[in-house]
């Protein structure tokens, strides 16, 4: 089936099953492999993406639930002013271990702050539970989230 | 085997001497997952009909019975999932906590920034190659009000709550029978996609015993 998707602002004709799942034609069709696959199955949040803003998990998404929602990936997710400071943060408080999990964890923290410009820990927590970290970067997470929403509220950073 | 099975079993051995909670984070598997080599034939488990309850003379003792009889499916884990005794679902037949970990909120669709949409559809979503076989879902899929909860309560107590407005979203027992024996996210329970014991009986069936237990009063069990 021929589906148009529009991806990071740029429109996609995909010719792809309407239940394969939004992460495999992102990566597989469409080639942007920035988000991850970690389990398949909505509980690691490695495929994280936004779906009009709305953090999703795309291995459970099937693509012909998508339609003329706005998809936003790791590679575009920078362009948004959350997005920019949360990765920003990321930079500077060293956030990263390995990486593989770390594009779905900018996505949903990026999410967050769209919503909550200023989460408390408990905030961070209930939203961040979802995303899994190998690595054990947790820590580090909710201080550069804290670190994002400081600098989105005083226009510093960007 | 998917790649998946075989990763999930490197995972299990290689966790085999770690904490439940680690092998519950990875997995997120009770007992409610179905094993993928089971035939796939649903296990039904029936419901006495209303007449067979025609035998209870007195009017309290035979309302007490269907409610008893019905509460087969209030008790569920498909229904108590979502009335758990906090703002986090259990998940499974063994009702363990959510995973990944949920606080539903005031709302009951998730905090802001992760809602419950952000993995559940308006429908069931298969899912290939994996243990699990299907993530649930429907229109609207949310927790129960927190003046719903059930998990913890007994009989009577789950009863009596369904009975107080102040505690069951104002509603007549009229209401009560029409939400229960027609709502489609109750319904959601007889349909609740692959690797997923539906609930007792059917909700027609259903339905006919909560109304038989109103018609007689609606009695509560101790
Ligand atoms: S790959 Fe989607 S949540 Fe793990
Ligand atoms: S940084 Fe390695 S899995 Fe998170």
């Amino acid at each position: 089936m021929s589906f148009t998707l529009n991806v990071n602002g740029t429109t996609h004709a995909v010719e792809v099953d309407g239940d394969t799942p939004l992460l495999w034609v992102l990566r597989d069709v469409i080639g942007l492999t920035g988000t991850k696959f970690g389990c398949g199955i909505a509980m690691c949040g490695a495929c994280t993406v936004h779906l009009d803003g709305m953090a999703v998990r795309a291995c459970v998404t099937p693509v012909e639930t998508v339609g003329t929602a706005a998809v936003t990936t790791i590679e575009a997710i920078g362009a948004t002013d959350e997005g920019a400071r949360v990765q920003k943060a990321w930079l500077d408080e060293e956030v990263v271990q390995c990486g593989y999990c770390q594009s779905g964890q900018i996505m949903s923290a990026a999410a967050l702050l769209a919503v909550n410009p200023s989460p408390s820990d408990a905030d961070i927590d209930a939203v961040m539970a979802g995303n899994i970290c190998r690595c054990g970067t947790y820590p580090r997470i909710p201080a550069a989230i804290k670190q994002a929403a400081t600098e989105l509220a005083s226009g510093e950073g960007r | 085997m998917s790649f998946l099975n075989r990763l999930i079993e490197v995972v299990v051995v290689s966790m085999a001497t770690g904490t439940v909670v680690a092998g519950t984070i990875l997995l997120g598997l009770g007992v409610g997952a179905a094993d993928p080599t089971a035939p796939q034939a649903a296990v039904t488990r029936p419901l006495k009909s209303v007449a067979e309850f025609s035998s209870i003379a007195e009017t309290g003792a035979r309302s007490r019975a269907l409610f008893t009889e019905a509460a087969k499916v209030i008790t569920d884990p498909r229904c108590m999932n979502c009335h758990p005794a906090n703002r986090t679902p259990t998940q499974g037949d063994d009702m363990h906590t959510h995973v990944p970990f949920i606080d539903a909120g005031a709302s009951g669709i998730g905090e802001r920034g992760v809602v419950c949409t952000s993995c559940h559809r308006s429908e069931n979503t298969p899912l290939a190659g994996s243990r699990l076989r299907s993530i649930p879902g429907a229109t609207p899929w949310l927790l129960a009000p927190a003046s719903m909860s059930w998990q913890g309560l007994t009989l009577g107590g789950i009863c009596r709550q369904l009975k107080d407005p102040a505690r069951n979203g104002d509603r007549t027992m009229a209401e009560i029978l029409q939400h229960l024996a027609t709502d489609h996210l109750v319904g959601w329970a007889w349909h609740p996609g692959e690797g997923r014991r539906p609930a007792p009986g059917t909700q027609r069936e259903f339905g006919a015993l909560v109304a038989a237990w109103i018609d007689t009063g609606a009695e509560c069990p101790e």
